[in-house]
């Protein structure tokens, strides 16, 4: 009989529902077969014109109905597929979820052809005139939703009856593991017996594709799209900006056990530390991220010798993989070069605010499958990075736990820790 | 046993009215203060602005100032004030160990460079290539940080060394209400001992208004009071520009370090109404019902945003309590978004710790003469999700 109660007394976590879309597709079982293929998503832009810029190649999901319908519309059709596969799992399908909603999503801001459209409604006065006016006369509920911070939450509340104020997280690129910390901490206080946490991310217009290019943070490694993103290589030379969507069905093991559902997992612990250092880099000591790994562990009550694999934040930029691996060395000691630590990314791209939680739900799913994704590209090691990045071929392993790091602007630095099995 | 009851320790307000708890509880007590209004820039918006601030007396450095656009400066101005109340700011190990959840929106969009996208967009067939040819170009490359939901809140740990936690909620009045609420519950469950928690909003940019005009919910014309907006010509909603930001803490840590508490906060209610199938009213009575009122008179402050429908239902779920005697901040400030409930909460404090209500902010609203031990706090959403708090003399 499995503890229903952790080493601190509380309610053990368990997932029992999984949904993920990435550029690589829709569902688990095809992600899993094109990830432990070692296959990239990434390709050339085909949703805007490229001309003028640096960056042409992106992760994007273009194979959706929204796909081309503008990032709010994407966001809610990824957040709700992935949703709808977890909640189909966890045997919650229909309208009642009947638990809290925690989604990870961008910050809104209006399109551009909305812009566009209403600056055409008028030709008298200011273009912020012009908009305002043509606005109020116009009074599109469509156009609105897609400018207000809760509309995707809400509606994925009304799909979902998911129950209550459904709370909208946005911790940059940490944001879908702060979604899951959200719904782990909900359990374990007590107000609920589970949560629905969604990270979903589709807001690659060009817009963003400029901001982060503009802040050198991208690769142009145009020509070879499926080569450009190589955590850990010796060459890496920015992230790859991609699309997706995972969500999570996180239950007591209680529930869970009690209505005999398929426990697919456990999130054990979740650690969190903010940076004050700067606005886009780390600490250069590493001092916040060794800090978040060190609270998920000891909020896990494991020791860093239980840690059998880390599904690495892994960005491809110079900076965030050698200050990872500077962590993950201090954290772990020379016992680092003997775990696995390998980048979902370098197949997807940096999905942004729903990366956490598609890495947690790989995380989940490398411990139940055993075995573990590669990062791909890893052709020209940095010299500087000695890890064991399980090399562009996937390995078999038996894999009870995991560290899942993520790493965003603004300080921020959210860890979780999972296992295959109760205790 | 561990007395994990929530505390509010530390106020940090901004305003058109002004800045701090003190100036504002002056302010809202004096019979008659009349709101600043702006009702030139934004023609036909009447808006609160903000007053004059020295930003340098909560963000030393310069370059701190200028890696932020005026929200991020707002919020990350006010939260200071809220260290500074709270005996916490430059105390390097309350500060690390201290968790933080901020309501945000979005930043200020260049507006010189969206208008000159647009302008050439009236002979451009090839709109897509302009943006790209326009933006690759002229936007400022930092402006991005300046805009994003979550640096708000990365500011804060940059200038005031809050790192023990950092999370962004967002989503208009109900982040607020979310905040505040998670911050609670962590402290009772003895997941945080202290936490900063609060949120900014800067009206003063044309983006921020078309935010609630693509659906029409600003008011046009004179300036009226919240309660008396019905029927004008408009959406009901006159926007201010102003922060709130609160230190919670559990009773225990706040005594320990014999810090003032300035109230308990009590119950936290949030609430998601199917607006679209009607029943806003009776959802917020359920929340009132929820919400533990004492016997007797009560003092409300009213986060009512002026939005018609929003605000005729929560006019209605209070007069259902001929106790409650409700106080519509927004007459006086405007509507501050995700910062409206907080500064609810906030004023709720105040009157709680001074042992004296508030005047009636407009004709209208009943008078309130006793000394108030429990004062409500509510902000209903212009257009979706709902939240309201008991705040009470500490026992």
């Amino acid at each position: 009989m499995a503890n229903l109660k952790d080493h601190l007394g509380r309610p053990v976590v368990a997932v029992t529902g999984i949904g993920v879309v990435t550029s690589l597709g829709v569902g688990k079982a095809d992600n899993w077969a094109a990830l432990t293929a070692g296959k990239s998503g990434i390709h050339p832009i085909t949703r805007f014109p490229t001309d003028l810029l640096n960056t042409q190649i992106s992760g994007m999901v273009d194979f959706l109905p929204s796909s081309t319908k503008g990032a709010s519309a994407l966001t809610y059709e990824l957040a709700e597929t992935a949703a709808l596969e977890a909640v189909e799992e966890a045997g919650f399908a229909g309208a009642d979820f009947d638990g809290p909603l925690f989604l990870a999503s961008p910050p809104v801001e209006l399109d551009w052809r909305d812009r566009f459209t209403l600056y055409a409604g008028d030709d008298e006065g200011s273009a912020s005139e012009r908009l305002l006016k043509v606005a109020r006369s116009q009074n599109s509920l469509d156009m609105f939703d897609t400018s207000q911070f809760g509309s995707i939450a809400d509606r994925l509340a009304d799909r979902f009856g998911t129950r209550g104020l459904p709370i909208t997280t946005s911790t940059a690129c940490a944001s879908g593991a702060t979604a899951i910390q959200l719904g782990v901490e909900a359990i374990r206080r007590g107000e609920c017996d589970r949560a629905l946490s969604v990270g979903a991310d589709g807001s690659a217009t060009a817009e963003a594709l400029i901001r982060f290019s503009l802040l050198s943070a991208l690769s142009t490694n145009n020509d070879v799209p499926e080569k450009a993103s190589k955590p850990f290589s010796k060459d890496r030379d920015g992230f790859v900006l991609a699309e997706g969507s995972a969500a999570l069905v996180l239950e007591s093991l209680e529930s869970a056990l009690a209505r005999g559902a398929e426990v697919l997992g456990i999130l054990r612990g979740c650690g969190e530390k903010a940076d004050d250092f700067h606005r886009t880099r780390s600490k250069p000591d590493g001092s916040p991220a060794i800090a978040a790994v060190k609270a998920a562990l000891a909020d896990a009550g494991l020791a860093e010798d239980e840690i059998d694999y880390v599904n690495a934040h892994g960005t491809s930029t110079p900076e965030n993989d050698k200050m990872e691996h500077l962590s993950l060395s201090t954290v772990f000691g020379e016992r680092i070069r003997k775990i696995p630590v390998s980048s979902n990314k370098s197949m997807i791209g940096h999905t942004l605010s729903a990366a956490g939680a598609i890495e947690a739900a790989f995380s989940l799913m490398t411990m139940r499958e055993g075995v573990i994704p590669p990062t791909i590209n890893y052709d020209n090691p940095d010299p500087s990075i000695e890890l064991d990045v399980v090399p562009n071929v996937k390995r078999k392993a038996e894999v009870r736990t995991v560290l899942s790091n993520s790493f965003g602007f603004g300080g921020q630095n959210t860890c979780l820790v999972m296992a295959r099995e109760p205790v | 046993m561990a007395n994990r009851n929530v505390v509010i320790t530390g106020i940090g307000l901004v305003s058109s009215l002004g800045e701090g708890g003190a100036a504002h509880w002056d302010k809202l007590t004096k019979a008659g203060t009349a709101p600043v209004i702006d009702a030139e820039r934004f023609q036909p918006y009447a808006i609160h602005p903000l007053p004059e601030i020295d930003w340098g007396l909560q963000i030393a450095k310069r370059g701190d100032q200028r890696q932020m656009e005026t929200w991020q400066r707002l919020g990350t101005y006010t939260a200071g004030m809220a260290l500074d109340d709270a005996g916490i700011k430059g105390n390097d190990e309350l500060s690390a160990t201290m968790d933080m959840v901020v309501a945000a929106g979005g930043g200020e969009r260049d507006e010189v460079v969206d208008a000159g996208v647009l302008a050439a967009s009236e002979n451009r067939t090839d709109r897509d290539v302009l943006i790209n040819e326009k933006l690759t170009t002229e936007l400022r490359p930092t402006l991005f940080l300046a805009q994003l939901s979550n640096l708000l809140a990365g500011n804060i740990s940059i200038v005031h060394k809050v790192t023990g936690s950092s999370r962004t909620f967002m989503g208009e009045e109900g982040a607020g209400v979310s905040a505040i609420e998670t911050a609670a519950a962590r402290i009772r469950s003895g997941q945080s001992t202290h936490v900063l928690v609060g949120g900014a909003f800067q009206t003063e940019h044309s983006d921020m208004l078309l935010g609630y005009e693509l659906a029409g919910y600003l008011h046009r014309g004179p300036w009226k009071p919240v309660w008396q907006r019905q029927g004008s010509e408009g959406g009901g909603v006159i926007t201010g520009s102003g922060g709130a930001f609160l230190v919670l803490e559990s009773r225990d840590h706040a005594e320990a370090r014999g810090q003032k508490i300035y109230a308990e906060l009590g119950p936290v209610l949030s609430g998601r109404s199917r607006r679209r199938n009607g029943g806003l009213a009776e959802n917020i009575a359920e929340l009132l019902a929820k919400a533990e009122l004492p016997e007797g008179d009560l003092l409300a402050i009213s986060g009512a945003s002026g939005a018609h429908a929003a605000t005729a239902a929560e006019k209605s779920a209070l007069d259902g309590n001929p106790a409650i005697a409700a106080r519509a901040l927004s007459s006086l400030t405007g509507h501050m978004k995700e910062a409206q409930f907080p500064f609810a909460v906030a004023l709720a404090a105040l009157a709680v710790d001074r042992g004296a209500g508030y005047p009636a902010f407009e004709v209208g609203e009943r008078d309130f003469s006793g000394q108030p031990r429990n004062v409500l706090a509510t902000a209903i959403g212009y257009h979706q999700f709902e939240g309201m708090a008991l705040v009470s003399a500490p026992r």
